[in-house]
C-alpha cells in the first residue's frame, strides 16, 4: 500500500550496459587501486556495520546490548530468541510470521495478475480512450497516497472489512499499483510486435496472444514485480496498521511494535532478535535474486 | 508508441504461424462475418483493463473525491460529515503542531534530500572509477535501500542511538559526549536524515548506471583541452548526468514526503520528543485515527497533494534549464 519510492526497482530487467570495452581515460596506477579499494571497504563497513550490529547484539543479554562498544557478545546467548518463540500476549510468533506470509504471497498473486492484464491492454491493445487512462496511471504514480487512506478506510469500514486481510489484498488484485502496470507495459513494450502479429492472423485473439506470448516472454518483469510484490508487502507498516485490530490478525511489524512498545528492558534484547528474524525472509531473497534486483533498478533510470 | 496492432501486417502472414493452434487461418481468410477488428479490440481492451478501472475508480478517484469533500466537512466517522467550508483550512495555520510538522518535513526532505544524492553520487563516481570488480559492493550498498523504511531498522536504529548505544557509547570514547540521540529534539533530526542516507544505494545505483552511458571520448576530449578532475565534474559529468539527477531528484523527494513507518517507531508512535518526530504523515495519522478529525485530515492531505503537485509541475518546468537531454552527442 505505501510502497516506498526508495527502494524502487525497474522499468526494464534488460542487463544493463556491460561495458567489455575498458575506456583509455581510465589508465590508473597500482597505488591508486589500492587507496580506491580502502576507501570502498571502509564505507562498506560503515554501511554494513547496523546490520552487523543487530544481529550479534540479538546473541547479547539484554543488559549487555546497552553500554558495550564491543561488537561481539562477551557471554553469547540464545535467551533473546527463546523468549521470542515464547511469543506475545499469549500469541506465538509463528502467527505473525504465517499473517505476513499470507499476505505477502496474496499479494505476489494479485500483482502478477492484474498488473500484467493492465499492462497488456495499453501495451498491446487499441482501444478508445487508452491514452487517457495510461495517463491516469502514470500520474497516480505520482499521487501521494495520504489522500486515499481516510477514504478507503471509510469504504472498508462500511463494508465490515476491518480487521480482515481484505482492504489489503484487494488493493493488490486491483492493480492500484502503478509502478507495476508501468514496469510491465516498458517490458512489453519492448517485445517483437511481430509474434503477436503472426498470432492473430493465424486466428488468436488477445486471450490467447496473452497466455501464450506475451505472459512467457515477459517472465523476467514478473520475477522481478514478484521479488518487490513480496518486499513491500513484508515491510508494509501503514497498511496492516490501519486495518488489523486484533493481534491474532497481527503481520509481523505490527508485532515488532509490540515489542518496541510494550516490552520492559529485560525484552530489550527479544525486541532485537525478532527484528533480527523479521528480516531473513528479505534477506534471503536479496541473496538470491541481487544481480536481478540491483540490475533492475539500475536501468529504471534510463529508461523509464 | 508502438503499440498498436499495425493493419498492414496482414501481409506477412507466413511470420511464425507454425505456432498457430487450431484456429487457423483459413478461418479468417474465409471472411465470416463476426465483430470487426476495431470492435473486438476494443472489447479486449477493456476486459483486460477491467481489475485496473475498478482499481481506478473505486480505490483511487472515487476516494480522491471523497477525501477532497471531507476536506471541507468535520467529521468523525461516525455522524454525518458537517460542511464547515475552509475552516479546516484555516484551522491548520493556526496550529502550532501542524505548523511544526510542516517545518520538520520540510526540513527532512530539503537537507535529507540533497545529501543522500551527494553520497549515492560521490559513491557512484568511486564504483565508476573501474569497471572490474564493483559487483559485490553495488550489492552491498543496495542493501540498506530494500530494508530501510522497515520496522525492524527502525527499532535498530533507535537502539544504536539510544544513550548508552553503540554511537553515543562510540562518540564518547572519542570524547563527544552528547548522550542520547533518541530523547534529545536536536538530534532526532540528524538522526533520520542519517537513516536515509544510510539508503543511498538504490539512487547510487541508478547514478551508476548513467555513469557508464557517458562517452569515454567527452573525457578524452576534455584531457586534450587541458581540463582538471573539478572541470570534467562540473563540465562533462554533471550535465551528461542531469536526466538522471533529475529522475533520482523527483523520486527522493516524493519518497521523502511520505516518511511514516520509523518516524513512528522511533518515538512509540508519539512524534516525540517535544514534537520532533512529528513529520507531515505521523501527524495526519494521528489527527486522523487517534482524534478521529477525518475532515481536518482529509484537508492536510489535499494540502499535500497540491503543494507536492506544484513542486513537481516547478521542477518539471524549470529542468529544460539544467537538464541536458543529449541529443547532439548521441
Amino acid at each position: 500500500m505505501t510502497a516506498t519510492q526508495t527502494e524502487l526497482a525497474p522499468v526494464l530487467p534488460v542487463e544493463a550496459a556491460k561495458h567489455t570495452r575498458k575506456p583509455v581515460w581510465k589508465k590508473r596506477s597500482t597505488w591508486g587501486t589500492v587507496i580506491w579499494a580502502a576507501v570502498l571497504i571502509v564505507i562498506v563497513a560503515v554501511v554494513l556495520y547496523p546490520l552487523l550490529w543487530m544481529v550479534l547484539a540479538s546473541f547479547k543479554p539484554s543488559a549487555e546490548i546497552n553500554g558495550n562498544v564491543s561488537l561481539l557478545p562477551e557471554q553469547p546467548t540464545i535467551q533473546n530468541y527463546v523468549k521470542v518463540l515464547q511469543g506475545i500476549g499469549g500469541i506465538p510468533v509463528v502467527t505473525f510470521f504465517l499473517n505476513s506470509l499470507i499476505l505477502a504471497v496474496g499479494s505476489v498473486i494479485g500483482v502478477v495478475i492484474s498488473s500484467s492484464m493492465a499492462a497488456y491492454a495499453f501495451a498491446r491493445v487499441r482501444f478508445a480512450g487508452s491514452k487517457l487512462f495510461f495517463g491516469m496511471m502514470i500520474a497516480t504514480l505520482l499521487l501521494p497516497f495520504h489522500v486515499l487512506i481516510i477514504p478507503q478506510y471509510i469504504i472498508f469500514q462500511r463494508l465490515g472489512l476491518i480487521d480482515t486481510f481484505v482492504p489489503l489484498l484487494v488493493v493488490k488484485f486491483l492493480a492500484t499499483e502503478a509502478f507495476f502496470v508501468f514496469l510491465m507495459v516498458q517490458f512489453i513494450r519492448n517485445l517483437p510486435m511481430e509474434l503477436d502479429e503472426a498470432a492473430r492472423i493465424d486466428g488468436a485473439g488477445h486471450p490467447r496472444v496473452f497466455f501464450s506470448i506475451t505472459l512467457p516472454l515477459i517472465k523476467p518483469a514478473l520475477v522481478t514485480s514478484s521479488i518487490f510484490a513480496f518486499i513491500w508487502s513484508w515491510n508494509d507498516f501503514l497498511g496492516p496498521l490501519l486495518y488489523l485490530n486484533s493481534p491474532s490478525n497481527y503481520t509481523l511489524p505490527l508485532a515488532l511494535r509490540l515489542y518496541n512498545d510494550q516490552s520492559s528492558v529485560s525484552d530489550y534484547g527479544a525486541t532485537i532478535a525478532i527484528s533480527v528474524l523479521a528480516l531473513i525472509p528479505i534477506a534471503l531473497f536479496f541473496f538470491i535474486f541481487q544481480r536481478f534486483l540491483v540490475e533492475g533498478v539500475a536501468t529504471q533510470g534510463l529508461k523509464g | 508508441m508502438t503499440t498498436t496492432h499495425r493493419q498492414e501486417s496482414h501481409t506477412a502472414a507466413p511470420l511464425g504461424s507454425g505456432s498457430s493452434g487450431p484456429t487457423g487461418s483459413a478461418r479468417r481468410a474465409g471472411g465470416r462475418p463476426r465483430l470487426s477488428e476495431k470492435k473486438r479490440d476494443g472489447i479486449a481492451g477493456y476486459l483486460f483493463l477491467t481489475p485496473w478501472l475498478i482499481g481506478f475508480f473505486v480505490l483511487t478517484l472515487g476516494p480522491m473525491l471523497i477525501s477532497l469533500y471531507l476536506a471541507f466537512t468535520k467529521y468523525n466517522l461516525f455522524t454525518a460529515p458537517e460542511f464547515i467550508g475552509l475552516d479546516n483550512f484555516t484551522r491548520m495555520f493556526n496550529d502550532p503542531q501542524f505548523m511544526q510538522s510542516v517545518q520538520i518535513t520540510l526540513t527532512y526532505v530539503l537537507v535529507g534530500t540533497p545529501i543522500k544524492l551527494a553520497a549515492a553520487l560521490g559513491v557512484a563516481m568511486l564504483l565508476n572509477y573501474r569497471s572490474r570488480g564493483t559487483g559485490f559492493f553495488r550489492s552491498a550498498f543496495y542493501a540498506p535501500s530494500l530494508i530501510g523504511a522497515s520496522v525492524s531498522v527502525a527499532i535498530v536504529w533507535r537502539a544504536m542511538f539510544n544513550s548508552d548505544g553503540p554511537v553515543d557509547t562510540g562518540l564518547n570514547v572519542l570524547g563527544i559526549d552528547v548522550g542520547g540521540w533518541v530523547g534529545n529534539p536536536a538530534l532526532v533530526m540528524p538522526m533520520m536524515i542519517l537513516l536515509a542516507v544510510w539508503q543511498f544505494g538504490a539512487p547510487m545505483v541508478i547514478f551508476l548506471a548513467g555513469l557508464k552511458q557517458i562517452p569515454g571520448e567527452l573525457y578524452e576530449a576534455a584531457d586534450v583541452d587541458g581540463a582538471g578532475s573539478w572541470r570534467k565534474f562540473r563540465s562533462v559529468t554533471l550535465p551528461m548526468l542531469s536526466p538522471v539527477i533529475f529522475f533520482n531528484l523527483l523520486l527522493e523527494m516524493i519518497g521523502a514526503f511520505q516518511i511514516f513507518a520509523s518516524a513512528f517507531i522511533i518515538s512509540s508512535g508519539t512524534g516525540g520528543p517535544a514534537g520532533s518526530t512529528n513529520f507531515y504523515t505521523v501527524y495526519l495519522y494521528q489527527r486522523a485515527f487517534g482524534d478521529l478529525q477525518m475532515g481536518y485530515a482529509s484537508a492536510m492531505a489535499w494540502l499535500l497533494l497540491v503543494v507536492v503537485g506544484i513542486a513537481a509541475f516547478v521542477l518539471f518546468r524549470t529542468s529544460k534549464f539544467w537538464v541536458h537531454y543529449g541529443g547532439d552527442l548521441k
